[in-house]
């Protein structure tokens, strides 16, 4: 069962987090917007490689994608509508991933994740070497898009606070809707197949389509994170549908924990906090410059000595194990 | 003997015609027919390499067959895969120990009482909530006499207990034909006997095919028996006449003990 404490958690975090503007430090808060962005994207890899199995390593792909999206359908000085630019943004990555996810899901392990890997290269070459969104140089977004309600201003994005409270309503809605899938009958069918596909399809349960429902959940929240990023520069350019980009969040899967939520979030959290204070040239100097060393070096103490990510030093402390099993 | 198993007459509900297996140039299953009737169990014996396993991966969708039918409800389904040939009812254990190690034995069982829901995904209710689902799951842990284990992690149960998991959830998958892969491999004499009487009390209900080395629970349990050689049916039959089988004796029982008893 789990304790009222871990079940509040969450909702006590999201309403300390909505405090945080505050502050006024508006520095600080978009760090902190670019945090919440990346625990989406996290949160929405984890889905597929902590709670299916599958190691995909093109996952920024859907990210890139739903970046250019929102590029190519602002090209101008108006502003765009929100309500209709975000679907359509995550639909265009919904398709691409039903459509990549049935090819890649006939590969499994090494070669499901050097085949994600392709078809990310694939689009970061499409982007990268056509005019159509800009080629190497990218794209601006020059005016963020709107939330109007008829008349009415609900939120304008141009303003840190209110981009800000966007990015965390997004990523608690976000957090919430795999939190609720992930307890369903559903869910529970996903941890199976991580643990024995085969058993599973002894069982009766055609796991391929499991598979591919959860790639192409993965892949439409994903576009959401790309959204919000794309929103945030004001500019998307090949880099972001890069092979880093998709090593970058599955290093924050990774050193938060694979297979909690919580923990992709918090992954990215130290992921983004690290990769300042390394790069902080006032502190380390020359080796600012190199803060890549610094981190891999941390993430490999991580994955030695804390298999189960930061999450999993918290249980630690709390002396429970780590909820492998999908008993609550 | 008094409670000797009778053969039943009818139709049978699994019957596979001429089922062959090659791996390359190798032979595995060369040519097979066999009945499975409801009420029956259908024991397959041969010595190891005899393809008693590529047999039941046959019969369960594991692999596709070289040739051959299996006839079932009324049509050939020969060569769909697992997870359909688990749909239309024919539930299997393995040889090893295949469960989901690091979740509790009543997830286990009620994973496999999930997959007989229809497949609408249900992703906004929670697993938890479907009382009919955990009813079959405690039905499947109660006939496998796991009821006492079922909040135990299914990694801590001893080799016996897991060996009953596997069967535990078959059950819940709840299949017509049953195939048992050597149910008692690595069973001590009291898991043993248990798992037979399990079986046994299975048999009413279920057509099941079981293939075991173990000679007492094989001359306990079986209705038919068939003997496999080299991927070939040596001879097939009431196990009496089996017994008297001189090709059997021959090659495979080999011993003076099987003609009394």
């Amino acid at each position: 069962m789990e304790s009222r404490v871990s079940r509040y958690l969450p909702y006590l975090a999201f309403g300390l987090l909505a405090l945080f503007p505050l502050t006024e430090s508006t520095f600080y808060m978009q760090l902190l917007t670019k945090v919440l962005i990346m625990a989406i994207f996290a949160m929405s890899l984890d889905l597929l490689v902590g709670y299916t199995g599958l190691v995909s390593f093109g996952h920024a792909a859907y990210f890139g994608l739903a970046g250019y999206a929102l590029a190519l359908m602002s090209p101008g000085y108006d502003a765009v509508s929100l309500w209709w630019t975000l679907p359509a943004a995550v639909a265009v990555c919904a398709l691409f991933a039903l459509f990549t996810g049935m090819l890649v899901l006939r590969t499994r392990g090494i070669y499901f994740i050097m085949v994600t890997l392709a078809f990310a290269q694939m689009l970061f070459f499409v982007f990268h070497d056509t005019k159509l969104g800009g080629g190497s140089d990218g794209a601006y977004i020059y005016v963020k898009p709107s939330m109007k309600l008829g008349d009415f201003e609900l939120a304008n994005l141009e303003k840190p606070a209110q981009f800000y409270w966007l990015a965390l309503f997004l990523m608690a809605a976000t957090y919430l809707l795999l939190h609720r899938v992930l307890g369903s009958s559903f869910g529970r069918a996903l941890l199976g197949i991580k643990v024995n596909e085969h058993r599973m399809r002894a069982l009766g349960f055609p796991v391929f389509r499991y598979q591919l429902a959860s790639f192409t959940l993965a892949g439409s929240l994903a576009g959401i994170a790309g959204y919000l990023a794309a929103m945030q520069y004001g500019f998307v350019n090949p880099e972001i549908l890069s092979w880093h980009q998709s090593g970058a969040v599955l290093m924050m899967v990774i050193l938060g924990g694979m297979g909690t939520l919580y923990g992709a979030a918090i992954g990215s959290f130290a992921f983004i906090v690290l990769q300042e204070v390394l790069s902080n040239q006032a502190w380390f100097g020359a080796w600012a410059k190199h803060w890549q060393l610094a981190m891999g070096i941390l993430i490999m103490l991580v994955a030695l000595y804390l298999p189960q990510g930061l999450a999993g030093l918290a249980q630690k402390f709390r002396g429970k194990p780590a909820p492998e099993a999908a008993d609550e | 003997m008094s409670d000797k198993p009778q053969t039943v007459s009818g139709e049978p509900i699994l019957r596979t015609q001429g089922l062959t297996k090659r791996f390359g140039g190798l032979v595995a299953v060369s040519d097979v027919s066999l009945d499975l009737h409801v009420g029956e169990v259908h024991v397959v014996i041969g010595p190891n390499g005899a393809g008693k396993t590529t047999l039941t991966n046959l019969l369960s969708g594991d692999l596709p067959p070289t040739s051959g039918r299996v006839m079932f409800g009324g049509r050939d389904i020969a060569g769909s895969s697992a997870d359909q040939i688990s749909r239309m009812g024919i539930g299997r254990s393995y040889q090893k120990t295949n469960i989901f190690l690091p979740f509790t034995v009543f997830e286990n069982a009620r994973l496999a009482a999930q997959s007989r829901t229809p497949h609408a995904l249900k992703v906004f209710s929670r697993a938890a909530d479907f009382a009919e689902i955990n009813r079959r799951a405690d039905a499947a842990l109660e006939a496998a006499g796991l009821t006492h284990r079922a909040q135990r992690v299914a990694a801590t149960l001893s080799h016996g207990e897991q060996r009953q998991l596997e069967i535990a959830m078959c059950l819940a998958t709840q299949p017509r034909v049953l195939l048992l892969d050597e149910p008692l491999a690595g069973m001590g004499p009291h898991e043993s006997q248990r798992m037979v009487e399990l079986i046994k009390s299975l048999t009413a209900d279920h057509a099941i095919m079981l293939i075991e080395h173990d000679m007492d629970a094989v001359f306990a349990l079986a209705h038919r028996l068939t003997v496999m050689v080299n991927g070939e049916v040596l001879e097939s039959g009431t196990p009496a006449e089996v017994r008297s089988s001189p090709a059997v004796q021959l090659a495979y029982l080999g011993g003076e003990e099987l003609l009394h008893d």
